[in-house]
């Protein structure tokens, strides 16, 4: 009799252990403070680029990154400037790729995870902005 | 015969959970990433949800 009960407590420690595994991979773990605070930081930035998606000076990769796609539609005195907003835009999704993976303890989905928002900055994109397709060329969305 | 059941039972389980770890080892979970980027790239563009920007039938933003 003793031993059925062990053996049912045991059964429902491992349903237990396996729902929790089954439950893990739903959801990946973003409710970090490295992440939030990249999240920020994009988001603030984001004012400044937000018009340089819609008059197609900036586009976003294929490579879930931003750059530079057009120069003549920035003024010359803006270029540097511009410059530096990508630059400072691709450090921080580089960061957040890789602190997504951390946070979840498996650092090599960084790339899995880069390729995952990729599609999805696309996706999300308003019509009118520049995306690289999968051959590198830039599309009008 | 009872306590043979019920090693029986506990190897299942113990190789259920195993395989369960190396299943989620190998593989990506790309449903519950897309998700996580979806998330996030709301929050970055803020994107109001119900909002569909992927239709893009709104008024394009100011040209």
């Amino acid at each position: 009799m003793k031993a059925m009960t062990e053996s049912r407590v045991l059964m429902f420690a491992l349903a237990l252990a396996a729902a929790g595994q089954a439950l893990a991979q739903a959801n990946l773990e973003i409710n970090t403070p490295a992440i939030a605070s990249l999240q920020a930081s994009m988001q603030q930035r984001h004012g400044q680029l937000a018009g340089l998606y819609a008059s197609g000076a900036v586009g976003l990769t294929r490579d879930a990154n931003v750059a530079l796609r057009d120069a003549n539609a920035v003024a010359l005195a803006q270029r540097q400037q511009v410059n530096s907003l990508i630059a400072a835009e691709n450090q921080d999704r580089a960061a957040l790729y890789r602190e997504i993976a951390r946070a979840n303890g498996k650092p090599e989905w960084e790339n899995d995870i880069r390729a995952t928002f990729a599609q999805r900055w696309i996706e999300k994109a308003q019509a009118g902005w520049y995306y690289q397709n999968t051959s590198g060329a830039w599309v009008r969305k | 015969m009872r306590s043979k059941l019920i090693a029986l039972f506990i190897a299942l389980g113990c190789t259920l959970t195993l395989v369960a770890c190396v299943t989620i080892n190998i593989y990506f979970p790309a449903a519950a990433a897309e998700k996580a980027a979806d998330r996030i790239i709301d929050e970055v563009w803020q994107i109001k949800k119900g909002e569909d920007a992927v239709k893009g039938d709104r008024p394009a933003a100011p040209k």
